[in-house]
């Protein structure tokens, strides 16, 4: 897939002299001594990122890691020092004032951490600013910011004045203006963070379900990281100025690349990051109406060490057999008819669900059987898999003491976790 | 004892004379008084329509301007006032005065709001304009009364010029500060979304600034109020020469009427103006809205608006 938006190695350098600045980084200095010895503040050094259409890519990083300058040079409010910012292949860098006004104004969007309303205006009109600026007709404009509005669930505030909602509708405010002009990138920076964390959570699940709707390109700054891990597809974490890493969340908090990412990732709530995808296993199934259905049943079971094993009737889950129940039937007592000792009633749950939803599931004592939309078995989750995984070893064997686990995490490759998630 | 005056001295008084009287008087006269055209035809017209309007209307449109920008206890005192003037015998004087003053506010808005603009997008202009307004604002007015009767003459035209250069500073200050206080995330806000240098002056930063502006439209009203008096040396008509007359003849009692008229005149146009500057502000409920939850169809709309909430 060709990407949306690319950014190639790109510096901001504040300051008076930034060629002093670059010179000095390229000779490795830290952005310590370059400010000591030139004066220059180092906002952001070397970025390169790519993000898909559709995709929300999370900028994730503490106060003054130059997260926000870096948002605010894709649309050209901070102007890039050197390196290329491209949109669908142009260079907003490099264009023209007058080019850049109207990328601004038809390609990209942006929310604000302070919502950013105009006090002046009612809630409709700050809707349809960016329609204003546009020059649409006023009844197109109303026509426009009244559906961005229901998308985020405002219509009826549309003629109170901003100053009388609260902090989580001015913020769908400020989202609905965002929206109205139907732009293709979407700049958050941290649009969540001024919000209390009950309506924070509301927020952040509001904007996934919208984004399932509207599939924009996303990039949304935070420095909260639970926040990153739950909305990116791709998150970065950013430190003094550059990417430290870039990955997925299940790769950053299974791998994180050095000890500062480890630090971050240390206290995360694993069974919200991974979901049963990443800890099924390959299903070993027997079909029902197989003959001789009992006897390889059991023979599978030992082969692969199980206790259990999934009954399909042509792809889908039939029910589930358990070896000792099974070996009697069938080897002493010649039953071999494996609908009588199947258990019907099994643990089914889907790909996407996250591990810490799994323990209802779990409690019936088989292991959890892991189907598609369609009803077809895709994957078996033992549950030792989802407790190792949830103690950050997510090994075979199960590794118990920490440090084993983080060595073993970066080696171990995903030779048990071979269902496409997506 | 040695003094610097002893190695040199500058001659300031002749520098000046000779600049007004041999350079700017026989070579720009003209054009002096071709600039004082706006002002003649705006002052004739403004004069003209407040003398033709009957006294009772006047105070009737006031009176309800009062009302409906500054509440019903303004309005009652704008009625009394001008009731009194008119009384003590100086609605034609007042009128004059009114006409003078409203010129040339006119005059140090049109002018001074636009260079408030430009001095707040651009701190090179502030840096050369803000030592002009200093010098403006507190220099002695009677030092520029001789030349601008030199290159204007004499009379009501002359009288506002001077008006304007007193007045015009506080409106050119206060519109600077109106627009660079306006909140940077909202200018961020409106750059974001493409808007031009003039979208974001219309949509965003005027209609912001706009109660630091009409601070300083209400700062200048006083101000060209307070000169009234002085115009007057120089042959502006009104209240003000009831004052300068009274004074010259030692006639106590019609400089005190001048005085109180000035005084009256001078409560009622700030209360109003200064009530405007706190209106646009306000996101409370507007007279309309006020005037809709009097009548039940307002509350009704409005229950339901509570129960969406």
């Amino acid at each position: 897939m060709k990407p949306k938006l690319r950014i190639e190695n790109v510096f901001k350098i504040f300051g008076e002299r930034p060629e002093e600045a670059l010179k000095a980084l390229e000779q490795g200095k830290s952005k310590l001594e370059i400010l000591e010895e030139t004066g220059q503040t180092v906002g952001v050094k070397g970025v390169s990122f790519e993000v898909n259409e559709g995709e929300i890519f999370v900028v994730m990083g503490l106060s003054g890691s130059g997260k926000s300058t870096l948002v605010r040079m894709l649309n050209g409010l901070i102007p890039a020092t050197s390196g290329r910012i491209l949109i669908d292949n142009e260079d907003v860098t490099r264009c023209s004032a007058e080019r850049l006004r109207n990328i601004r104004r038809n390609k990209i969007a942006m929310v604000f951490q302070h919502f950013a309303l105009f006090p002046h205006k009612t809630v409709l009109e700050n809707v349809a600013y960016g329609l204003k600026i546009k020059g649409e007709a006023a009844h197109r404009r109303r026509e426009k910011a009244l559906k961005a509005l229901e998308q985020v669930g405002l219509a009826a505030y549309a003629d109170s004045m901003p100053g009388e909602l609260s902090g989580g509708m001015q913020q769908r405010v400020g989202l609905a203006r965002g929206l109205a002009t139907d732009p293709e990138i979407l700049l958050m920076d941290e649009p969540f963070s001024a919000l209390d964390p009950l309506i924070r959570r509301e927020m952040q699940e509001e904007l996934l379900h919208l984004q399932k709707v509207l599939n924009k390109t996303i990039i949304f700054i935070t420095h909260d990281l639970n926040e990153a891990l739950l909305l990116g597809d791709k998150i970065a974490i950013m430190k003094d100025g550059a990417f430290v890493q870039v990955g997925t969340a299940q790769e950053i908090v299974d791998r994180p690349a050095d000890e500062y990412v480890a630090a971050f990732v240390a206290d995360v709530d694993r069974g919200r990051v991974f979901q049963a995808s990443h800890v099924a296993g390959r299903p070993v199934t027997v079909e029902q109406s197989e003959i001789g259905a009992a006897e390889k049943a059991l023979q599978l079971m030992e082969k692969h060490n199980r206790n259990a094993l999934y009954v399909v009737d042509k792809g889908k889950v039939a029910g589930v057999v358990a070896y000792q129940e099974l070996a009697v039937a069938a080897r002493e007592e010649g039953r071999t008819d494996l609908k009588e000792v199947m258990v019907t009633d099994v643990p089914v749950v889907h790909p996407e669900t996250p591990l810490n939803e799994l323990y209802a599931a779990a409690s019936a004592g088989y292991p959890i059987a892991m189907t598609d939309s369609h009803g077809r078995l895709v994957g078996v989750i033992e549950v030792e898999a989802v407790f190792s995984q949830l103690s950050g070893c997510a090994s075979e064997n199960g590794a118990t003491s920490g440090n084993e686990c983080a060595s073993q995490a970066k080696t171990q490759g995903s030779q048990d976790r071979n269902v496409q998630p997506r | 004892m040695f003094s610097p005056a002893d190695l040199v001295q500058i001659p300031i008084d002749d520098w000046v004379n000779s600049l007004v009287r041999d350079f700017l008087v026989p070579n720009f006269r003209s054009f002096f008084r071709a600039l004082q055209a706006p002002v003649t035809s705006v002052l004739n017209w403004v004069d003209a329509f407040l003398h033709w309007l009957p006294m009772l209307a006047v105070t009737a449109i006031l009176t309800v301007i009062a009302d409906r920008t500054a509440g019903r206890g303004v309005a009652i005192f704008t009625l009394l006032a001008l009731s009194f003037i008119d009384m003590t015998g100086l609605w034609p004087e007042t009128m004059t005065t009114l006409s003078m003053v409203i010129t040339s506010v006119l005059f140090c808005a049109v002018m001074g709001i636009p260079l408030g603009i430009w001095a707040a997008r651009s701190d090179r202009v502030l840096f050369v304009m803000r030592p002009i307004l200093d010098i403006m604002q507190t220099i002695p007015s009677f030092v520029y009364l001789v030349p601008i009767v030199m290159l204007f003459g004499v009379g009501m035209v002359p009288g506002i010029i001077a008006t304007i250069i007193f007045a015009l500073p506080p409106i050119v200050r206060l519109t600077n500060l109106g627009i660079r206080n306006v909140r940077a995330d909202l200018i961020e806000a409106a750059e974001a979304f493409g808007s031009t240098g003039w979208q974001m002056l219309w949509e965003v930063q005027i209609p912001l600034a706009l109660r630091t502006i009409m601070a300083g439209l209400n700062q200048t009203l006083m101000l060209a109020l307070s000169m009234v008096v002085i115009a007057a040396l120089i042959g502006a008509g009104g209240l003000g020469l009831t004052v300068y007359t009274g004074l010259g003849r030692l006639n106590v009692g019609a400089a005190t009427a001048g005085g109180i008229g000035i005084v009256l005149l001078a409560i009622i146009l700030d209360r109003i103006t200064q009530a405007l500057g706190e209106k646009n502000s306000e996101t409370a409920p507007s007279l309309w809205q006020t005037l809709c939850s009097l009548f039940s169809w307002g509350l009704e709309a409005k229950q339901e608006k509570d129960k969406t909430a």
